[in-house]
């Protein structure tokens, strides 16, 4: 029985412990005996605080058996992306160059989850400092996709979506730079929000590019994820970013799931040529049972998103260049000395360091980003790159204009191989061609399972996107569609995901 | 074992390309050659250049809570923030922005209704996040002016380019070796309670026209600076403690016959010197480096375009490292901090909280106190203006409270090397002793004695002239008497007086005095001796 908990949605969970059927140390442990059985197989976590998680489940039983006031979602456990700083807990980025960092205090979201009495059962792998598609640039090797091993769960948050996919945990914190959080979901089953840029604290979140940088939330299903949302979101006086306005109704507008009268938006740019046909046919069904439900749709042309993708890899190598410097071995982290060099400088320390702790992509982004920036460049690279973003802003705000939400397939192809786009950077890169956009614009973006493509069943996705701080819409359509979907499968996509091979720690139980 | 610290902030100190050994460097080969000061300014046109970096007295951090006291237990006043720790993030201080724009406003600068930070990106050991923030095409305030007034009255308008915001760096000390620099230290350690406090940096235009006076004036700039920012009350200016400091930028011209042409000239390269840290020190590193550049150019050699540091016990300057092209900070718009958008309403009220112009001022207490140009000089020289107001507004006369601020108080501060105001005595003491003295209870001797007991702590003006018995003798009778004996004791000084030699009754006061244990009015004493002999 303790098995099948992992199996439960996240509010399900939340209303047997409210109820007190069952207990969050039983709650928390069933997870940790999931993860002691598949993770050697799936790599979705590279910290597991067993300890810190069933601490913090047994405080929250204590103060149930105390009749105090709980939060909703308290004893619910949750995994949290590596990149967020978690105080006592190691925070790794999935890179050598943090190996061993223990960070001093709390990312703003992690005091959220622990005032809400969420056990945080580990970090989550990730493509080194959240650069790549596929967590196959994590320091640390990859995560794999539990639908089909031999194939990657997405990046860089491969390691959230993975999670969840292989219910080591109903939860998951993710981070979505240029579509960490969406591609991930949609190539795993699973359902991840980029927030509107601002919504979630970016304190404590380990900056890859500060200004497309947004933490979200990841589930398994659109209410699981407007739950989250709601313990996450909100205005942060530690960051100067966030935006000072409550959090939208997202648990109401997922409730509620209504799409009566909404306007969907096609994007021409997202659709048709260079998605696979399974994940365009699995998109243009979902698109008509939004219309079945109630709503209608347009077509938008965004012509500027042709240069997304161009102006994206020039704002997020600059920023990253900058943001990666503080990594120098002066203060925390690895530290190398160079070989043959009796009596190094700090210079040589530092350079000695950063060849040995940072990976080929990372260094790919870093001299990419010095070059942008470089006196005499700046104008035609970075400057023009955020002309650009305005351009890309622009388009979505005239979409807004006659649609209530745009919409696209997430990815334009389900899970590829691992190391088949390894050698292959630009084909890496295309992969967050539908996602990039809501980043340059700080839009709000999700992506749920849309079904699998017929070619390779492999799961697909469907990208919604709204007007900034808009965010409730993404759930109402969201989990319009889901109750759509579900009902013609009968049951939820990850029913159909493959039972994962387990060692012995289960048998234990 | 010697220990030596650097400045990287605000100073633009990197390392150099071959590592930390290009950061500090003594030029080998001993000092440079000069020209005279004379042929110095016979041949050449100085152009003068001053940035001006202030620690803001702000209690916290420019971009976190941390506190900003001086002189703490190193890294005792540090957070994630401060240490630039993965994933934390800045916040800015209201409290230092507005500090800037009124010093942009007092500075008769600009407010930019928007701007921005920036980062400008270098390595260096004491910078946490190993890049600045700080402000770069988007300044706070800029196009204004300061105008200086030299000792002789002449006055100066220094054009100001911008002030911007931008913060601290932390402090390396590097432990060992034989030079205590970074070259050859054992060790290095860094503090890094100065990371992140709020530094403005108030940049000149080029000065030019200056000529011979050029020392001066860079003297006399930072010195109403100076008064301009301890009046705004938004740092406290100690050179000493570096929450002032300068660099000088100089460069020369060949000297044109005709003024008129001198315009014409294209500046010459400059150099930038740094570590200098007093008044008298910026006047000097100036001085010097011009003479330097002479001497280098009327030998037909050329300036390297370097940054200087300057050496205060010796006098000179050494070559830091060269400035070249190739440095490039990759300055961004800084994306962690949203931009800063002063309404006009805000820039109006914080104009109406700016305290009157220095120079202004002095010539309306000036005139207020009756002072010639001269006392005024030596008032302000003795950095008493504020005190003497104090003591003004506490009841004291202008002349009282110069006499002791800038007469016997000014003395003994220069003797121990203290601030006026850490001399322990009041503004509200010197008026009560001033009042004394003009009441006839004290004369002047008897003042000074009072004096030292406040000093030495022993209390009020008042008190201790009770308890050391200080008090003139105000008894017309006793004093009569004493007077008369003193008549009767010397009848040839009588005669002297009788015959017209006036002077001779100071030798009759001394001897009333003497008989009277100091304890009388001198003044008083004359008047006496006359009213009986000179009548």
């Amino acid at each position: 029985m303790t098995h099948d908990l992992t199996r439960w949605s996240a509010a399900r969970m939340a209303d047997a412990l409210a109820r007190r059927e069952i207990s969050a140390v039983e709650l928390t442990q069933a997870h940790l005996d999931r993860i002691a059985a598949v993770d050697g197989a799936v790599h979705s976590y590279l910290h597991v605080d067993g300890e810190g998680a069933l601490a913090q489940a047994q405080a929250v039983d204590d103060a149930r058996g105390r009749d105090e006031d709980l939060h909703v979602m308290a004893g619910v456990p949750i995994a949290v992306k590596d990149v967020i700083a978690t105080s006592g807990l190691p925070t790794t980025c999935g890179s050598r160059i943090l190996a061993g960092w223990v960070p001093p205090y709390d990312a703003t979201l992690v005091t959220k989850l622990k005032a809400a009495g969420m056990p945080i059962l580990g970090k989550t792998n990730m493509d080194e400092f959240a650069m790549g598609s596929s967590t196959e640039h994590s320091a640390y090797g990859p995560s794999r996709n539990p639908w089909d091993l031999e194939r990657i769960p997405g990046g860089s948050g491969g390691g959230s979506s993975s999670v969840l996919a292989s219910f080591q945990a109903p939860l998951a914190i993710g981070t979505d730079t240029g579509g960490s959080i969406r591609q991930p979901a949609a190539v795993t089953g699973t359902v991840g929000t980029k927030p509107t840029y601002g919504g979630v604290s970016r304190y404590g979140l380990v900056a890859l590019a500060s200004s497309l940088d947004q933490a979200g939330p990841c589930a398994r299903t659109v209410l699981d994820t407007a739950l989250l949302h709601a313990v996450i979101g909100g205005y942060d006086p530690r960051d100067s970013t966030s935006i000072h306005a409550p959090v939208p109704e997202v648990v109401r507008a997922a409730q509620r799931a209504d799409v009566t009268g909404m306007r969907i938006g096609v994007v021409k740019q997202l659709t048709g040529e260079g998605y696979q046909p399974g994940v365009q046919a699995r998109f243009e069904e979902s698109v008509q049972l939004l219309v079945d439900a109630g709503a209608s749709v347009v077509e938008v042309d965004c012509p500027n998103f042709r240069f997304a993708l161009a102006a994206y890899y020039l704002i997020l190598p600059s920023e990253a260049s900058s943001n990666l410097a503080r990594f120098d071995a002066m203060r925390y982290g690895l530290r190398v000395l160079p070989d043959g060099v009796e009596d190094p400088s700090a210079e040589q320390v530092m350079a000695a360091t950063r060849e040995v702790g940072f990976g080929a992509e990372v260094k790919r982004r870093i001299i990419l980003g010095t070059y942008a920036l470089s006196s005499g460049y700046y104008d035609a690279y970075y400057g023009q790159a955020q002309k650009v973003r305005r351009l890309i802003a622009d388009d979505f705000s005239r979409a807004f204009e006659v649609a209530d939400v745009l919409v696209s397939p997430t990815a334009p192809t389900t899970a590829f191989k691992i190391g088949e786009k390894l050698d292959d950077p630009l084909a890496m890169y295309l992969n967050d061609v539908a996602t990039i956009p809501a980043n340059l614009a700080g839009i709000p973006g999700m992506s749920l399972p849309s079904g699998v493509a017929d070619e390779d069943g492999l799961p697909t996705g469907f990208q919604i996107l709204a007007p900034a701080t808009q965010d409730q819409r993404l759930y109402a359509v969201g989990s319009a569609l889901e109750r759509e979907l579900a009902s013609r499968w009968g049951g939820h996509l990850l029913d159909r995901v493959p039972e994962l091979a387990t060692t012995g720690a289960e048998v234990t139980k | 074992m010697s220990e030596q610290t650097t400045d990287a902030a605000g100073s633009d100190e990197i390392l150099g390309t071959d590592g930390v050994q290009g950061a500090v460097q003594v030029q080998a080969g001993g000092p440079d050659a000069v020209l005279t000061w004379d042929e110095t300014v016979a041949a050449y046109d100085p152009v003068l250049g001053l940035e001006v970096h202030v620690e803001l007295g702000t209690a916290t951090k420019m971009f976190c809570g941390c506190p900003t006291e001086f002189g703490a237990e190193p890294n005792s006043q540090v957070c994630p923030v401060c240490l630039g720790l993965p994933g934390s993030l800045p916040v800015v201080n209201e409290k230092g922005v507005e500090s800037a724009i009124r010093i942009g406003l007092a500075l008769n600068c600009t407010i930019a209704p928007w701007c921005r930070f920036a980062r400008k990106n270098y390595f260096y050991p004491d910078m946490p996040k190993n890049f600045q923030t700080s402000q770069y095409d988007e300044p706070i305030a800029f196009n204004g002016w300061l105008d200086v007034e030299l000792e002789d009255g002449f006055v100066y308008r220094v054009e100001i380019e911008r002030a911007h915001m931008e913060e601290d760096t932390g402090k390396s000390l590097h432990v060992g070796g034989a030079t205590g620099r970074i070259h050859g230290a054992d060790y290095s350690l860094v503090d890094y309670n100065r990371a992140g406090i709020p530094l403005i940096e108030i940049v000149t235009k080029p000065m030019t026209g200056l000529g011979e006076r050029a020392p001066e004036v860079a003297k006399a700039y930072v010195a109403t600076l100076r008064d301009l920012l301890r009046a705004l009350g938004v740092s406290d200016v100690k050179m000493e403690q570096g929450s002032l400091r300068c660099d000088a930028n100089v460069s020369l011209r060949p000297r044109k016959k005709k003024a008129e042409k001198q315009s014409e000239v294209p500046f010459g390269t400059r150099t930038e010197t740094k570590n200098v840290n007093s008044l008298r020190s910026v006047e000097r590193a100036v001085r010097y480096e011009m003479t330097r550049h002479a001497a280098v150019l009327a030998g037909a050699g050329s300036i390297l375009q370097e940054t200087r540091h300057w050496h205060e016990d010796t006098g000179v300057t050494t070559s830091g490292r060269e400035k070249s092209d190739a440095e490039d900070y990759r300055y961004f718009p800084e994306p962690d901090l949203v931009p800063i958008a002063p309404t006009p309403e805000t820039v109006e009220a914080l104009r109406a909280t700016l305290p009157e112009p220095p120079v202004q001022r002095r010539r309306r207490l000036q005139g207020e106190w009756g002072f010639s140009d001269l006392e005024m000089r030596d008032v302000v020289n003795a950095g008493a203006v504020e005190i003497i107001e104090a003591t003004v507004a506490a009841g004291a006369t202008p002349a009282g409270a110069r006499k002791w601020w800038s007469g016997e108080i000014a003395r003994r501060a220069n003797l121990e090397g203290r601030e006026l105001s850490d001399m322990g005595i009041t503004p509200r003491a010197v008026a009560e002793l001033d009042g004394l003295v003009q009441g006839g209870r004290l004369n002047d001797s008897m003042a000074r004695q009072v004096l030292d007991g406040v000093l030495a702590g022993e209390g009020n003006p008042g008190a201790v002239a009770d308890a050391r018995g200080l008090a003139l003798v105000s008894d017309e009778r006793a004093l009569g008497a004493a007077v008369d004996a003193v008549i009767t004791a010397n009848p040839d000084l009588v005669e002297k007086i009788e015959a017209g030699k006036v002077q001779a009754a100071g030798a009759l006061i001394g001897q009333v005095m003497k008989a009277m244990a100091g304890q009388a009015d001198a003044a008083r004493v004359r008047e006496l001796i006359m009213e009986r002999v000179g009548g």
